[in-house]
């Protein structure tokens, strides 16, 4: 069956090779770029949820009806998202087809001689023409002479015109910038696909060592392997902080410093290093990161039967820059109840009948626990798992006053307070402190950052190395000679007619002769 | 000197180059109103693309009475003069700032700052580029332009010298702002251009007043093409190089698309497509000067946008003192 072709109708190759000039046609390449940018615009404005879990779920817990399309779109993980991934396929492939066949091109072109002198130079746009006294040969020797001093590469023409181009590495830039955008998403690739990026909250005088089941939050890359994990492990020793107490930032704090204690692999000798921030720890291709710090007040539980049911450093979050802090404690071995305890941390305890309790300063002066106290069932025996900031109160009851009034457990360090029906009694113990750090491995991050250098040598080439073509002829007219030149201006931006003028004007210089007359 | 004494200088500083820019925007006024008198002659049209830079100085001959041509070239020379002072005062200004606070360190550490330190950096570029680019028909708006800037950062910006949260104590405050400030400079004085490019295009028939001794849209276009060209790799520098690389130090992660981070990229890639669309057919002129109107809009929402409306931006350093802290990471407020 042999269909006739109707006119417009296309092959599959025809329209293979239809799609591949559109795609990688500067249009396309444009409008692509214009719609990276559309695209990227919604990740700054929705909660990511790579970026930000937290502030996520709770974006979403706010807005129930849009969070199951927002999520089928992919608006909470915006720059993952297939649609955002397609744009910049396009974008790689359709660079890639511009850049392949213009590295030949250019290959080609770079080697080239400048070409000959159009016919007709005075059909140029910037073009000059003056007379003189000098023999045709004179000046076409001088012309060749001046523009290889000034740089072209400069070849004469079967007439004895002077071709001159200069400029050549203009599209070698051009080239090396677009060829090292690949090179950036590479080493970006690299970094995603097998790094990991994790976090862990670690109270002051504790422990660390790299591997998984110690970390509190971790996002690996999607082809990360855990053997990949350096076997490194580090103490914090102590950890300062320095509080400004006057100037208009009064309440703010500077200088923390983590001392560390750290082994690159179990066997190897243990070194110290001072932990800051802007000043990572790198061990390997891994880098330890001080992010975070907070309080941990020492609590002690005793259950009814006077037995301790829960004693230890807990760790409290920061709610604002006083460093009010919230936690819970939980004891689930308090018997005849399980106890649990919400509530806050204050480094520097005031108290108004307004307000209640609140913190004055983030610094641990006069630092005071008020909570309340729970009892009955927890949910910790379901073996579901919980979170440690939050206490589950479906099954569990407020403890109130023998007489039905508000109890808080409210006490300083070294106060203990009794529970009310015999529950047991809640001591505060101390307060020590714990450190947020972060670790994460970047393979390809120098991949990165080298094609980024590279990128801008490669652009200040394309933008700054001007391109440019002269021409220059001379011919006997009368008993003078005519010397037309032309200048052609190859990369925008540039003012070719300052050139032109100033090459005739050196031209003229080269041969000064009497009664010569100029025109334009 | 002492700290506060540093900040009263600054302050002072401030509103004297605020008078100054005002004294030479009403210079420009008169030179301009004076202008009006004058025919735009085919010599004046050259001249504001020639090199000696003013716009009246070559007017005067046929018909034009002497006494109009000397008051523009006077008025002319005064409002480059007083521009030139203003600089100086504002740059003392600067200098002032960053002494008052204590440790000593560079003038741009909130948005006060970055404006006044902005609106330096685009009348300084201005004036260097004044000659070299024959920038005279631009003298008022950008007078205008830092003055009004001037004046949003005083009434709404205005924060005491202060000490920098902890992140920012680093040597890439001091490069990466830098040239983030540079490329926003280079960018407004470009989009300046396209500007008026649009706008003297439109009215290519025959244009009056201000408009006549604007240069030819051709020559607007180079000029725009030629601040954007510097501005473009100065901006990569400040986004896609140091930026990262202080971003992997102080928060571990080199690029988090944090919403600071996807519109310096938005900018970037706008600016991107500007370059090319200057030498791609059908999007040269008309198309081409919108998109660097566009990259604009998309760095001033980057700087003014983001930094109020944005709360999970890390960089929004004009957030009040006392931030709402959810997840225990950010006890370091470096965010």
């Amino acid at each position: 069956m042999a269909a006739e072709r109707r006119p417009g109708e296309l092959t599959l190759t025809e329209m293979l090779r239809w799609g591949w000039r559109q795609l990688t046609s500067m249009r396309t390449a444009l409008i692509l770029l214009l719609l990276l940018a559309l695209a990227a615009i919604p990740g700054s404005v929705i909660p990511q949820s790579g970026v930000d879990s937290l502030k996520t779920s709770r974006w979403q817990e706010a807005h129930p009806k849009l969070t199951p399309i927002y999520e089928k779109v992919g608006l909470f993980s915006v720059y993952d998202s297939p649609w955002f991934s397609a744009i910049y396929i396009l974008l790689m492939v359709s660079l890639i087809g511009c850049i392949i066949p213009r590295t030949f091109h250019y290959w080609k072109g770079i080697r080239a001689a400048p070409p000959k002198a159009p016919r007709n130079l005075s059909r140029l746009p910037d073009h000059a023409t003056y007379e003189t006294k000098d023999g045709v040969d004179d000046v076409h020797d001088d012309a060749f002479a001046l523009l290889k001093k000034r740089g072209y590469r400069v070849v004469s023409g079967p007439d004895g015109a002077v071709s001159a181009e200069r400029g050549y590495l203009r599209e070698v830039g051009n080239l090396l910038f677009h060829l090292s955008v690949i090179v950036v998403l590479v080493g970006f690739a690299v970094g995603s696909l097998f790094g990991y990026k994790g976090g862990v909250i670690l109270v002051v005088g504790n422990g660390f060592s790299n591997n998984l089941t110690q970390y509190d939050d971790f996002v690996p890359g999607s082809l990360f392997q855990p053997d990949d994990m350096e076997p490194f492990s580090f103490d914090i020793g102590s950890f300062d902080v320095n509080w400004l107490t006057s100037g208009p930032r009064k309440g703010m704090a500077q200088g923390f410093e983590s001392h560390l204690t750290y082994q690159e692999t179990p066997i190897s000798e243990a070194k110290k290093y001072d932990l800051k921030v802007n000043h990572p720890l790198s061990i390997g291709d891994t880098e330890v990161f001080l992010i975070g710090h907070g309080y941990a007040p020492v609590i002690t539980i005793r259950d009814g039967n006077g037995d301790v049911a829960y004693s230890g450093p807990t760790i409290f979050l920061p709610t604002d820059q006083t460093f009010t802090s919230f936690g819970v404690v939980k004891a689930p071995d308090a018997r005849p109840k399980q106890i649990g305890l919400e509530g806050g941390f204050y480094p520097t305890y005031a108290f108004t009948q307004k307000t209640g309790p609140f913190s004055v300063f983030g610094n641990a002066v006069n630092p005071a626990i008020s909570m309340l106290v729970y009892t009955g069932d927890l949910g910790m025996d379901g073996g579901s798992s919980q979170s440690v900031y939050e206490l589950d109160k479906a099954n569990a009851e407020l403890v109130k006053k023998d007489d039905g009034s508000m109890f808080r457990v409210d006490l300083q360090p070294g106060q203990t307070a009794k529970l009310p029906d015999g529950l047991g009694t809640v001591s505060f113990d101390g307060v020590e402190r714990w450190n947020k750090i972060q670790i994460s491995r970047t393979p390809g991050k120098f991949v990165a950052l080298a094609g980024v250098v590279l990128a801008l040598i490669g652009l200040l080439g394309s933008l700054f190395i001007r391109s440019r073509r002269i021409w220059v002829r001379a011919r006997r007219e009368g008993d003078g000679t005519l010397v037309e030149v032309a200048a052609l201006e190859r990369s925008g931006g540039g003012d070719v007619s300052v050139v032109l003028a100033d090459v005739v004007a050196a031209l003229r210089a080269a041969s000064p002769s009497p009664g010569e007359k100029e025109k334009s | 000197m002492t700290d506060a004494a540093w900040e009263t200088l600054s302050n002072q500083a401030v509103a004297a180059c605020g008078v100054v820019y005002f004294l030479a925007l009403l210079a420009y006024l008169v030179e301009w109103s004076a202008l009006r008198k004058v025919p735009v002659t085919a010599d004046a049209a050259v001249a504001t693309d020639g090199s000696d830079g003013g716009v009246a100085l070559a007017t005067g001959g046929d018909g034009v009475d002497e006494d109009t041509a000397r008051r523009t070239a006077l008025f002319g020379r005064l409002g480059l003069l007083l521009t030139m002072l203003a600089v100086a005062i504002q740059f003392v200004a600067l200098v002032a700032r960053g002494m008052a606070a204590d440790p000593n360190r560079v003038p741009w550490g909130n948005m006060y700052e970055f404006t006044l330190a902005g609106t330096f950096v685009v009348a300084a570029l201005f004036l260097a580029m004044y000659r070299k680019l024959s920038l005279a028909w631009m003298a008022p708006i950008v007078v205008g332009l830092v003055l009004v800037l001037l004046m949003v950062a005083v009434i709404w910006l205005y924060d005491p010298v202060a000490p920098l949260t902890e992140a920012l104590y680093s040597p890439w405050l001091v490069i990466h702002v830098v040239s983030a400030i540079i490329a926003t400079g280079a960018f407004t004085l470009g989009g300046i251009c396209s500007a008026l490019y649009l706008i003297k295009e439109r009215s290519k028939r025959k244009p009056t007043g201000y408009l006549a001794r604007v240069p030819e849209p051709a020559v607007l276009d180079r000029v725009s093409y030629r601040l954007h060209a510097f501005g473009f790799p100065v901006w990569t520098f400040a986004v896609l190089i140091t930026g990262p690389i202080w971003a992997h130090q102080a928060w571990s992660t080199y690029w988090n698309w944090d919403p600071k981070e996807v519109w310096a990229f938005i900018t970037w890639v706008v600016y991107a497509a500007y370059l090319h669309a200057r030498s791609t057919a059908g999007w040269k002129g008309r198309n081409a000067a919108l998109l660097a109107l566009l990259g604009l809009a998309t760095l001033w929402f980057n700087f003014i946008g983001i930094n109020f409306f944005s709360s999970t931006s890390q960089h929004s350093y004009a957030a009040p003192a006392v931030q709402v802290v959810d997840v225990p990471a950010s006890g370091l407020s470096t965010r």
